[in-house]
């Protein structure tokens, strides 16, 4: 395949950063964006000079660690599916791609592709977790969870933090990311406990750090875990429902 | 130390001699178990002698932890629980991105709930069978023993594990054992155990008792002279997003860093993870164990091309249908589909009639090796061969078989551009975890007083071959259920002492020898430039073939020669664009490269040293009459530690022998 690259360069957070444009013409349409980013790289690395920087990791879907603007979409054109794993056979022969950052307030960039997507972390700092040390849990199998409530659970403690649902909100909101942990949680059975507390303090948070939810729907579909759009609404009943009991729990 | 009066005897050990050239015979190390006990209590009993630390004194104690996975963050984090002060190190942007997350299959406990009669002795003998009698047997039943509070542990903290419509924990067989003791969470086990462990880590972050350094990768680990010992008293970190190389000091440090499978250029690691805190700790003297036991997958997605970026696991299910098979005549490049059944060769079939393509993965990794390095191997590199579903398609029903493995096929599919259903898939055997690693003793310390491992990092555990969903065990049990105790009590002589100053000689001196190391590097201006995947492409060519899945003398000492040269080549002509005081992947891969080239190495002398065949390290000269890897118990039943020796090209080889009360020694056998 041919095609024409265009891709983001910027040498730190306070640069300006431009667009380089490169050709391509031996590209195959098995190759991930990012395989196709490996390989142009390799020809600048070859020739001496600096290739572009970009984010990743594991290159199968799970750690999260990808993720950039493909022709104005997070992670690119194949829906819910992370950068890592969008094959060149969603392009036409002789087409233009389009590659840059994640963009959104949040998320400063480093370098050229690379972002710095620490506002997430900080989100779970406040409260994405169970308050239980090591060694004091009790019996798994005294827990009871019923086998829905474990498989809803799951489909929302799914997500790998990429960072999209940010990235493909107009507001720049972060609530697909926030709600999917709090309903995560509020479905384990010791996680429970310090459901309200949990809420209103990751929800401070979120909101202090990142934009509202106009629930325009773009992050669900882009969510490399396919995580439901009903999640963003469990930020708004978590929070109020935590706001009413006025307890922990 | 505890327990001292406890030393074991060695009466009949004598180092066996090297046909390496370069390899002398080292010391008899002290493993610190508590001889005298039982194996299946030394656990408890080590435990109860061990020395405390109250809890006004924790917070004196500054731990410096090394990686966030699985046996880093939770060591983390359970530290940070206790009250020590923590510092925890990662490449990563986030906590959350450690490889431990991409593990799918599932975490095994002998909780034994269940009447197939598991037991904590049935999980400690699989586990020792498994690594065919190269481990520890104490550390398996720690394994075994505290498997039952890791699920407890990790189902309080957030991971979703599957369950029964009745509400209990739903657990599946894996891995070739006969009972059922793998718990999950679907199939991604893995993302939700590191998920789960990082959630706790970031309650300490929040808490103020772990301070995070993201983006920082370690460079060297600071090692000064106490007394005589070799003592850890830091680390350098380069800050991946500055390029600043910054001294971090502590009491002790932990290294949880993952394990060294992409010295082999393609696995099922992720791209980032490296070998390069072990060698580091290598360097400055803590053992490496065991380098060259390597497990090999053998339904791994083949290399199809030079631009393909790693391997991925297919799941091993795909051989309950599937048929493998490469054609009889060597560089057969006919569409597979025309190629007449008296033409093809069902290998496993043939060769193993009682379990034919279900035999274990080391067997079947082995025979599929052995076919494509006679020449039999199939697709544009012919590096693979056939798992064909037509006959299953034929008596199934296309149906059924898009049902079963429906996922499985589209991921080929799109990574391939080939229908399953119409042409026969290819796979090949892809290094996927390594057994070996630092050397630590019962208490999980290094040869170094202070420096721990962790994790698959460390040796510990499986031998010379690891059982399914082990590993994701052990990473936990280190990190929550054992340096939570042995840390303490190391830290506990410590008292009062105040940590290394960071800006000490001995910390600067080894912060100046990490810059050195980068000057060099990004100094060298060779005739031949190329960047590092040009060397390290080759290095895993090289080792894929010499020190594979079935290794022998000839190409042993080949493949040594050749990396030799390749390192020469390497520090001649490696060329780094770019800057060292800036953000620089290139840089980092060339450190990565230069460590694996070393590494290498030392797999390659380990493999030729091991004059045995055993587990994964499967010796095409030690075998038994019908074609089986064939142990030699009377030599070889001990650890082999290595350390540099003195000159270019020397290693000294240290011992830890093996003992087995409860397992005894015995061979296995699948036809
Ligand atoms: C595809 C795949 C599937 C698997 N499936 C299973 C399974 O089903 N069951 C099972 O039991 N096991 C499985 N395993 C094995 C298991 O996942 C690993 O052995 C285990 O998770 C390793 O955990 P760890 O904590 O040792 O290392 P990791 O999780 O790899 O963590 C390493 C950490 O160290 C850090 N680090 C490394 N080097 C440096 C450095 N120089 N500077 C700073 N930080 C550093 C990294 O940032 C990372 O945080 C699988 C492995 C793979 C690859
Ligand atoms: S919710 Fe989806 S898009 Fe957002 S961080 Fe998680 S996986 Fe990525
Ligand atoms: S690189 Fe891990 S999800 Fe894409």
């Amino acid at each position: 395949m041919k095609l024409t690259l265009e891709i983001w360069r910027q040498a730190g957070p306070t640069q300006e950063g431009h667009f380089e444009t490169v050709q391509v013409d031996d590209a195959s349409e098995q190759m991930s964006i990012l395989e196709l980013l490996d390989h142009v790289n390799e020809g600048y690395i070859e020739r001496g000079e600096e290739p572009f920087a970009f984010a990743s990791d594991c290159r199968e879907g799970i750690c999260g660690t990808c993720g950039l603007t493909v022709n104005g979409r997070p992670h690119g054109p194949g829906q819910n599916t992370p950068a890592c794993q969008q094959r060149l056979f969603n392009f036409t022969d002789g087409q233009t791609i389009k590659l840059e950052p994640f963009r959104s307030a949040a998320y400063p960039v480093i370098k050229d592709m690379i972002v710095d997507r620490a506002a997430l972390d900080h989100v779970m700092e406040q409260g994405g977790y169970v308050s239980m040390d090591a060694g004091t849990a009790p019996d798994a199998d005294t827990l009871h969870v019923n086998h829905e409530t474990s498989e809803y659970s799951l489909d929302h403690a799914a997500c790998i933090g990429c960072g999209a649902c940010v990235a493909a909100c107009p507001n720049g909101a972060a609530h697909l990311f926030t709600g999917a942990k709090l309903v995560h949680l509020s479905l384990m059975p010791l996680g429970k406990e310090e459901r309200g507390r949990r809420a209103r303090n990751m929800v401070d948070d979120l909101e202090a750090n990142f934009g509202h939810c106009s629930l325009y729907g773009e992050c669900a579909d882009v969510c490399p875990a396919g995580v439901p759009l009903t999640a963003v609404s469990a930020v708004t009943r978590e929070r109020a429902r935590a706001a009413f009991r006025g307890k922990d729990d | 130390m505890t327990n001292t009066e406890l030393k074991r005897e060695h009466p009949k050990f004598s180092h066996p001699q090297s046909i390496v050239p370069g390899v002398s015979a080292g010391n008899i190390l002290e493993s610190n178990e508590p001889h005298g006990v039982p194996m299946k209590d030394m656990w408890s009993h080590q435990k109860d002698h061990m020395q405390l630390v109250s809890p006004l004194n924790r917070r004196k104690f500054e731990v410096l932890v090394v990686g966030t996975g699985l046996s880093a963050g939770s060591a983390a984090a359970a530290l940070g629980e206790l009250g020590y002060k923590v510092k925890v190190f990662t490449y990563h942007d986030s906590p959350r991105r450690a490889h431990s997350i991409a593990a799918q299959g599932g975490v095994n406990a002998s909780r034994a709930k269940k009447v197939d009669n598991d037991s904590a002795y049935r999980h400690t003998k699989d586990t020792v069978k498994g690594g065919d009698y190269r481990c520890r047997e104490s550390d398996c039943w720690r394994l075994a023993n505290e498997s039952v509070r890791v699920i407890d542990h990790m189902n309080a903290i957030g991971a979703p594990f599957a369950r029964e419509y009745g509400g209990t924990l739903a657990t599946r067989s894996f891995g070739g054992v006969q009972v059922s003791r793998t718990y999950y969470t679907r199939g991604q086990t893995g993302q939700q155990l590191q998920l789960s462990t990082t959630s706790a880590l970031y309650r300490q972050i929040g808490l103020g008792n772990v301070e995070l350094f993201a983006h920082n990768d370690l460079q060297d680990i600071i090692v000064y002279n106490d007394n005589g010992k070799k003592r850890a008293g830091g680390i350098v970190t380069r800050n991946l997003i500055t390029g600043e190389l910054k001294a971090f000091t502590g009491h002790a440090v932990v290294l949880g860093t993952g394990g060294y499978g992409n010295v082999y250029h393609m696995s099922t690691l992720a791209k980032n993870s490296n070998a390069s805190a072990m060698m580091r700790a290598y360097d400055s003297g803590a053992y490496l164990a065991s380098p060259a036991f390597v497990q090999f997958h053998p339904t791994g997605l083949p290399v199809n091309s030079d631009w393909q970026s790693k391997t991925i696991l297919m799941s091993e299910s795909l051989r309950n249908d599937g048929r493998i098979w490469s054609p009889k005549k060597e560089g057969d490049d006919r569409d597979p589909n025309t190629i007449p059944e008296e033409e093809r060769d069902y290998f496993l079939e043939r060769r193993y009639p009682a379990f034919g393509n279900l035999v274990p993965r080391d067997v079947a990794s082995r025979a599929i090796s052995q076919q494509i390095n006679a020449g039999l191997g199939v697709g544009p590199l012919h590096n693979s061969v056939y798992l064909d579903f037509r006959d299953a398609i034929e008596r199934l029903g296309k149906d059924k078989i898009r049902e079963r493995y429906s996922n499985l096929i589209e991921m080929y599919e799109e990574a391939i551009g080939e229908s399953a259903y119409e042409t026969p898939m290819r796979i090949a055997p892809t290094c996927h975890f390594t057994m070996g690693g630092l050397w630590t003793d019962f208490n999980e310390m290094t040869s170094i007083d202070g420096l721990f491992a962790a994790g698959e990092c460390s040796w510990t555990y499986h031998g010379a071959n690891r059982l399914g969903a082990n590993s994701l065990l052990s990473a936990s049990v280190d990190g929550w259920f054992t340096l939570p105790f042995t840390i303490p009590n190391y830290l506990a002589d410590h008292l009062n002492e105040e940590k290394l100053a960071e800006d000490s000689p001995e910390a600067q001196a080894t912060l100046a020898q990490s810059q050195e190391r980068i000057d060099r590097l990004m100094g060298v201006r060779g005739e031949n430039p190329h960047g590092p995947s040009y060397y390290h492409r080759q290095l895993g060519d090289i080792l894929y073939h010499g020190c594979g899945v079935s290794r022998n003398v000839e190409d042993l000492k080949e493949a040594i020669t050749k990396i030799r040269e390749l390192r020469e080549d390497f520090w001649a002509n490696v060329r780094i664009p770019g800057e060292a005081n800036d953000m620089n992947q290139v840089l980092e891969y060339g450190l990565r490269v230069a460590d694996y080239l070393d590494l290498g190495e030392l797999m390659c002398v380990d493999a030729l040293d091991r004059d045995e065949s055993c587990g994964a390290h499967f010796r095409e000269d030690h075998l038994t009459e019908d074609g089986e890897a064939e142990r030699d118990d009377e030599n070889w039943c001990f650890v082999s530690a290595w350390e540099p020796g003195a000159n270019k090209n020397e290693f000294i080889r240290h011992a830890e022998p093996l003992y087995f009360d409860s397992i005894p020694l015995m061979t296995r056998n699948y036809k």
